[in-house]
């Protein structure tokens, strides 16, 4: 066969791979601009030489110790959720779904909040400015029940999926009605407990990147690169998947167990993000529509790309968070719904055909 | 050469089909015909083990389908389904997922080749880069028939393939899938509701009434009183130009 009878297809492909190229350079400019903003006045320049081995004591402290895990910590958060907001969609043939929609957040925040009230995680101690004044006494206990929280919902999301048939639709009904429960819990929670309680709550609900040390950013970075190779390596079934579950069948896709497991990798990271950091929405449900505009529905490229996405949503909220009104450092969480909210109306506004 | 043996399948509440079977050589393109709820779409669905059936064996060429892993089972049977779910995907990636079953890590020269060969065949390689949702029915067809062809199976399963075109695209659909099972010697099973469709370019016909097979065999067996028994419907079936034509009364 001639070479050019392909020449249009390799071009399609090779653009696929110039998007992704692209977005890792967005990804390693944003490492390095959230590296160089903070308090402490680091240039570009120096930022990078310090990345090189360059630096100065008091370069190495700063860039190795205060800047980095914040970056490691939005790096791999970023990626387990647009993973998981990009699986789900997937498996659930709903492009709403996401962490959020199936309760996993929900119950991870009613897990922190019975923590924090009922088993005495966290209080309110004395300081200046609105976030610095409150603290969790108790990380472990709050990120353990928020993990309990997360991974509950979605066992019992699971188990209902698994007695009806594992119907897409009636997963994401089971996460409507679940994450309603959760969220009247949490409320019931705050209603019983007292002002200083109710603020702890409050600010857990916010999400922090500071929050997690490098074990924590290990834990997550572990689960998600093992979830990453488990999808990366089912990106064909995710194309049959796309098809419907019959053609998807026919081209011998285990369907049922590729729901499952997907599923439950899903809120796994999601939850362990979720317990680490707090409440972190739209950036496992924008990431996964960016990157569809850009390489389409095609899980070769989509999974690393939405990967790489969530990745520079969550720096680049990051710093926006550090920069708008230094030094406070506004919550993430609210942050990212702020600004992710009306991305996500821009996208559906602008149709939904991404290429 | 396909065998099938006494498929038996229920749901909780209702027995749909009884017992069904019949063989059918390569090449050959055979007709499920019978009333809807018949149980013609959840046969099909049964041979391809998309629905685990009770109770049945299916034989292609001597070997048990339903005791080949899945990866197998794809390869040997080609599918097209009653309605497909359009993604935002070429032509091209659409029927490259037809190999999927035969790709490993990487797609291989040989992959897209066959993907070439194949959209050639059925005249798709002018809108090869062209999204599914951009094509007619007909062609959004002819491209769901490559994608099941390009994985070279024995078997090819068609779920009412002409259902939703117009009868221009109904005739190229069917005369396609003729050629093409006569060309690379493939079993068709196809399940269709115009008789005169039927007529005209299948080689035999199975008849299915109430999840039973009524009756089996070449042009002899469409008379008025199989239709009536199986359709309830009075019809002639004349002969026009050596072909045969049914026209209901």
């Amino acid at each position: 066969m001639e070479k050019n009878d392909l020449t249009a297809y390799n071009q399609y492909i090779r653009k696929k791979w110039t998007v992704l190229l692209i977005t890792l350079g967005l990804f390693f400019v944003s490492v390095v601009l959230s590296l160089s903003a903070g308090s402490a006045s680091l240039s570009m320049g120096d930022i990078l030489r310090t990345l090189f081995g360059g630096g100065n004591r008091q370069e190495n402290a700063i860039v190795w110790n205060v800047r980095m895990p914040r970056v490691a910590t939005a790096t791999v958060v970023g990626i387990a959720l647009a993973l998981s907001g990009c699986v789900m969609q997937n498996v659930l043939r709903n492009p709403l779904a996401s962490a959020s929609t199936l309760g996993v957040s929900q119950g991870a925040s009613f897990g922190a909040a019975v923590a924090i009230v009922c088993f005495g995680a966290g209080i309110q101690v004395n300081a200046g400015g609105a976030a610095s004044a409150l603290t969790v006494t108790n990380p472990t206990l709050v990120t353990l029940c928020a993990f309990l929280g997360g991974i509950t919902t979605t066992a019992v999301i699971l188990a209902l999926a698994r007695f009806r048939g594992t119907s897409p639709a009636t997963m994401v009904l089971a996460g409507v009605a679940i994450s309603s429960m959760f969220t009247g819990g949490t409320a019931l929670v705050q209603y019983f407990c007292d002002d200083v309680m109710v603020a702890t709550v409050v600010y857990w609900t916010f999400g922090s990147l500071g929050r997690a040390g490098w074990s924590e950013i290990a834990v997550i970075a572990a689960l998600t690169g093992a979830s990453f190779a488990f999808f990366y390596c089912n990106r064909w079934n995710y194309n049959a998947m796309e098809s419907g579950t019959h053609t998807a069948k026919s081209l011998g896709v285990p369907v049922d167990r590729l729901i499952l497991v997907s599923m439950a990798l899903c809120a796994l990271i999601a939850s362990v993000a979720v317990a680490f950091v707090g409440c972190i929405s739209f950036i496992g449900l924008i990431a996964a529509h960016i990157m569809r505009r850009f390489v389409g529905n095609d899980y070769r490229f989509l999974i690393p790309g939405s990967a790489l996405c969530g990745g520079v949503l969550l720096l680049l909220s990051d710093i926006v968070s550090r920069v708008l009104i230094a030094p406070t450092v506004l919550p993430i969480g609210a942050l990212t719904s702020f600004l992710g909210a009306p991305l996500f109306l821009y996208l559906i506004v602008k149709g939904g055909r991404g290429k | 050469m396909i065998e099938i043996r006494d498929i038996h399948f229920s749901y909780p509440d209702a027995e749909i089909l009884k017992g069904v079977g019949f063989t059918a050589e390569s090449g050959e393109v055979v007709g499920l015909l019978g009333n809807n709820g018949a149980g013609k779409s959840t046969l099909v669905t049964c041979l391809n083990r998309i629905r685990k059936p009770q109770r049945g064996e299916l034989f292609i060429d001597g070997q048990s389908a339903f005791q080949m892993s899945r990866n197998a089972l794809a390869r040997t049977i080609g599918y097209v389904a009653q309605k497909n779910e359009l993604t935002r995907s070429t032509v091209f990636d659409c029927v490259l997922l037809g190999r999927k079953p035969y790709i490993k890590w990487s797609v291989s020269q040989e992959d897209l080749d066959l993907c070439h060969k194949i959209m050639e065949r059925v005249g798709l390689l002018n809108y090869q880069m062209r999204y599914l949702d951009e094509l007619s029915g007909g062609e959004l067809q002819k491209v769901m028939l490559a994608r099941a062809l390009v994985a070279q199976p024995k078997l090819l399963l068609l779920d009412e393939p002409t259902s939703n075109l117009d009868p221009r695209n109904q005739y190229e659909m069917m005369a396609l899938v003729r050629e093409m099972a006569k060309e690379q010697g493939f079993t068709v099973v196809t399940v269709i509701h115009d008789l005169n469709l039927a007529l005209r370019f299948c080689d035999k016909f199975y008849f299915l009434k109430e999840g039973r097979g009524y009756c089996y065999g070449g042009l002899e067996t469409v008379t008025p009183e199989t239709l009536a028994a199986v359709y309830g419907i009075k019809t002639q079936v004349l002969d026009v130009q050596d072909r045969k034509i049914v026209i209901i009364e």
